[in-house]
């Protein structure tokens, strides 16, 4: 399954910083909190740029690496 | 009738005008909350912030717009009242380094303003964004009649200070990218196929820095064949190397 930025839904205040900066435009407002799309719907964030961790005022989001060797 | 017509085209011109500007002058739409949620004019009465909002013009910028270019005369400092501002330097080889983000209550272009000079940065609106501007004779003049703008300002000015000599001591010194590189290697799936994830907010907690400082070195050990960055992983290619960046025997 591809991973998608993860969102702290306590901490998010609703002010839609990260969906105005994302470019996949895979980011919702509902109920005043932020929400991946492809959990209601189908896109997906492809480019996984780390804009809306680095947008986001309350530490909300995060988008992780994971760190490997090459094989 | 021609004249009806002609007046109705030069009212449409002088609209146009002002759109491609992206400048809206409204002093009506000027809010006074929008105003003291900024560091500038925190803690001004209510008179003191109507004699500031005379002088402020609201502008309206869209995503990827760049509102100032580096090294054009600075005319005005700007307030965020929505969205979001990438303040940043370009080098002559097309590297961007982000010197900060400016959100609403934060302003940029103000170093140059006082300093009677250039801008030292360009600003790019990373959403739609609007802001408040004030011209620098505007920011003159009321800073000799109100005491209380002239300590907010030197407050925020020290605090810029503060933060590019972080920068540069960050810039300076390799010392960032040898830290990223250890906690790379640090944090590497072990050989139990144990995965430590990593944001680069973590990574820059860990190593000290700003978060802008960590996409920075990631690309330069990129650039360098020390790493390639896929779309959530940091791949190793050269361990060696790595460790020899990090100056440690991991």
């Amino acid at each position: 399954m591809t991973k998608m930025p993860e969102i702290d839904r306590d901490k998010c205040d609703g002010c839609g910083l990260c969906i105005e900066v994302c470019s996949c435009h895979v980011l919702v407002l509902v109920d005043n909190v932020v929400e991946v799309k492809e959990r209601i719907g189908c896109q997906q964030c492809s480019k996984w740029c780390t804009m809306c961790e680095m947008v986001c005022p309350v530490g909300a989001i995060q988008c992780p690496f994971d760190v490997i060797t090459e094989e | 009738m021609k004249g009806g017509i002609e007046m109705i085209s030069s009212v449409c011109s002088a609209l146009l005008g002002n759109l491609e500007a992206g400048i809206i002058l409204n002093d009506m739409a000027v809010k006074a909350e929008s105003l003291q949620s900024n560091t500038y004019f925190s803690g001004l009465s209510p008179e003191e912030l109507v004699s500031i909002q005379k002088h402020i013009f609201e502008k309206a910028v869209t995503r990827g717009e760049i509102v100032i270019f580096e090294g054009e005369p600075a005319r005005a400092v700007y307030f965020v009242i929505s969205g979001v501002v990438k303040v940043f330097k370009t080098s002559s080889d097309g590297k961007e380094q982000i010197i900060y983000l400016a959100r609403p209550g934060d302003s940029f272009n103000d170093v140059p303003v006082f300093g009677e000079g250039l801008s030292l940065a360009s600003a790019e609106a990373m959403t739609q964004v609007v802001l408040y501007g004030m011209e620098k004779d505007d920011l003159e003049a009321s800073l000799r009649e109100l005491p209380k703008l002239a300590e907010n300002i030197l407050r925020l000015l020290s605090q810029r200070i503060e933060q590019m000599i972080s920068l540069v001591e960050d810039l300076s010194f390799r010392r960032v990218m040898g830290r990223v590189a250890k906690i790379l290697l640090e944090n590497v799936e072990d050989t139990n196929g144990q995965r430590h994830r990593l944001t680069q907010q973590d990574m820059a907690a860990m190593a000290g820095t700003a978060r802008e400082m960590i996409g920075r070195s990631l690309k330069l050990l990129e650039d360098e064949g020390k790493v390639r960055l896929e779309r959530n992983r940091v791949v190793i290619t050269d361990k060696e190397a790595l460790r020899e960046i990090a100056g440690v025997g991991i």
